[in-house]
């Protein structure tokens, strides 16, 4: 029996920088908003109830107001291209290093992750610059008249999508990096032996048991992805909003700290439900 | 048929000159140490490997460039290689369903095979919730679920225990009797090839050192590697002489052979008799001083000196001939059984 003092650090470290924060963006989000910022301690349902209706400034009256739901989706459906693009770059490249000789496999993962040691922000600039019409790639289009006007890379989705996938791509590369290491290539020969070709051996038993590893490259790109703040605000030049970039404005230039907390909380609830559902489904398929 | 790798001076024959013919309905086994290109002759049967020189037909087909799948061959691994994420009923029917055979005609393959290995009440547990015994039962079943001409087995008895190798030995050899199909085993313990084959190839050095029935290999050992690998032999320098073999220590041996001949004597521990040197007989070999006696259980062993070899033979315990003994430092003569020595060219 471990004396329960020793788990003091762990449980306080749980309680300060994970149950806390949680813990106060839940009661923001149910409290009224203060006029420059803050909140006043005095409960309301507004947060909630903006996220889905607007109420007239006159009458008070309350009309059905899809706007923030789009971003919702938008922030959705963007993260989950992003993860898809992940998986197919993530999977051939994690497969190429999990079978390269010893020696040189670490060469290679520190090749996916040196870009990570420059900040973010850079590197989203970077991405940027890269993109804009007069960034490179037009430049070179143009010089050598593929294209007569510059293509419109940047500010838009497309340009968020990329920022996406270059931002987590190692997150998706690691998780299968380790599942691969891991597989046990004999199970390939066994399925080539028992008459599968390479689509059908790829799908019978390759992917199945990487599928721990599948979902945790899944889960470390979606999740980030739907809240990311940086690749929408720079790249899409911030006239399309992803969640992330609608959270940030409540607490800078709307000041809306309740309204913000609530959509945290929204997109928090959201991951939690898709966890527990994969969580549980993993579960079952293990039994 | 060879199979080289690398090029030039660096090349590595992991197999040369194999020229070999497996019968249907056989129980054919390579047999050899580690090393010796057993199991890269399966792999080149198997379509896992292709030979740099010659060919391989099964039932009369070149099978050159057919890939493992399209070859009407299958494999019981040495790990078995179960799929972790498939019941033991999935795994029987991976081929089948790989194949595209009819969901009902899959099922009823699946149950017979089952059924032929013993493992009802089985299908819906995982591979890791086997015993080693079962694991390898899974194994032999999804091997032979889509019907293959010749069964592959690599060393597939070696992860198990002792008791149960025992066991396995006659359950595979039953198994090949009433499947009727060919059976090629590769294995590096002499035991397991001499009890179930129809027919051993012993292999060496990426060759075939002798090729017969498990009886002739026993025997009549073709060479020196041969009579060592097989059972263990004491092998003895000699000359012939005018009379027959001399050995240093040991006298005249009856051999034929051209005179100032170098040759070695191969005879088994078990197929020597032991004599007080007192009671010594006309054609006793000796005398030798006992160095060492081992108890066996079943039976001693005892190590002599004097010759120019430390020479090995076993005694059983019990019945008739149980009744001898010696003790280290007793003067004996070895009294070899008719037909007991082999005269190998050195």
């Amino acid at each position: 029996m471990k004396p329960a003092w020793l788990l003091t650090p762990a449980i306080a470290t749980i309680l300060i920088f994970m149950a806390l924060p949680i813990a106060i963006t839940t009661v923001y989000s149910v409290l009224t908003p203060a006029q420059y910022g803050g909140v006043i301690w005095e409960p309301s349902p507004e947060a909630y109830i903006r996220l889905l209706f607007e109420r007239d400034i006159f009458d008070d009256s309350l009309t059905f107001n899809t706007d923030y739901l789009q971003i919702l989706g938008r922030s959705v459906v963007q993260a989950g291209i992003a993860t898809i693009l992940c998986l197919i770059i993530g999977l051939p490249t994690a497969w190429f290093i999990a079978t390269r000789p010893a020696g040189q496999k670490s060469l290679w993962l520190m090749l996916v992750t040196v870009p990570y040691w420059v900040n973010l922000l850079v590197r989203t600039i970077a991405l940027l610059l890269i993109l804009r019409d007069e960034g490179p790639i037009n430049g070179v289009l143009q010089s050598i008249g593929l294209t007569d006007d510059p293509l419109p890379l940047a500010y838009n989705n497309f340009a968020i999508g990329l920022g996406l996938v270059s931002s987590f791509l190692p997150f998706m590369i690691l998780p299968l990096y380790a599942a691969i290491e891991r597989f046990d290539f004999s199970l390939l020969e066994a399925a080539y032996d028992l008459h599968a070709n390479r689509r059908k051996a790829f799908f019978a038993v390759v992917l199945p048991i990487l599928r721990p590893g599948l979902i945790a490259g899944g889960l470390l790109v979606f999740i980030p992805g739907i809240g990311s703040y940086l690749a929408p605000d720079i790249l899409g030049g911030g006239k399309t909003l992803m969640l992330g970039n609608l959270i940030g404005m409540q607490f800078q230039g709307s000041r809306n700290w309740p309204f913000g907390a609530a959509l945290a909380t929204i997109l928090m609830a959201v991951t939690l439900v898709a966890l527990f559902i994969i969580a549980r489904r993993a579960a079952r398929e293990e039994a | 048929m060879a199979r080289v790798y690398g090029k030039g001076a660096a090349a590595h024959h992991a197999l040369d000159h194999i020229d070999l013919t497996i019968k249907a309905n056989e129980f054919f086994t390579l047999l050899g140490p580690s090393g010796c290109g057993k199991t890269t002759l399966l792999r080149l049967i198997g379509g896992f490997d292709q030979p740099t020189s010659g060919q391989i037909a099964i039932f009369g087909r070149d099978v050159a460039g057919l890939p493992p799948e399209g070859r009407p061959v299958n494999t019981v691994f040495q790990h078995y290689a179960l799929f972790p994420h498939l019941t033991v009923a999935q795994n029987i029917g991976f081929a089948l369903r790989m194949l595209g055979r009819p969901r009902a005609e899959s099922a009823a393959t699946v149950a017979r095979m089952v059924a032929l290995v013993g493992l009802e009440g089985m299908e819906s547990r995982r591979p890791d919730q086997l015993s080693g015994g079962q694991k390898q039962r899974v194994a032999l079943a999804r091997a032979l679920a889509p019907g293959p001409k010749i069964l592959l087995l690599d060393e597939p008895l070696s992860a198990l225990d002792a008791k149960l190798r025992m066991r396995m030995r006659s359950e595979l050899k039953a198994l090949q009797r009433e499947t009727g199909i060919s059976f090629v085993f590769v294995t590096h313990d002499q035991d397991e090839a001499l009890a179930m084959s129809d027919r051993i190839a012993v292999m060496q050095g990426g060759r075939i050192q002798q090729l017969g029935r498990p009886e002739e290999i026993y025997e009549a050992p073709a060479n020196r590697f041969v009579a060592d690998f097989i059972g263990g032999a004491n092998l003895i320098p000699a000359r012939i002489g005018a009379n027959g073999a001399e050995a240093v220590g040991l006298g005249v041996i009856p051999a034929s052979g051209a005179v100032g001949d170098a040759v070695t004597l191969a005879i088994r521990p078990e197929r020597l008799g032991l004599v007080a040197d007192a009671m010594r007989h006309p054609g006793d070999l000796g005398p030798l001083r006992v160095a060492e006696r081992i108890y066996m259980g079943n039976e001693l062993s005892f190590r002599l000196d004097g010759a120019e070899v430390p020479l090995h033979v076993t005694l059983p315990r019990g019945g008739v001939r149980g009744a001898q003994d010696f003790a280290p430092g007793d003067a004996v003569c070895i009294r070899p059984e008719p037909g007991a020595v082999r005269v190998l060219s050195s």
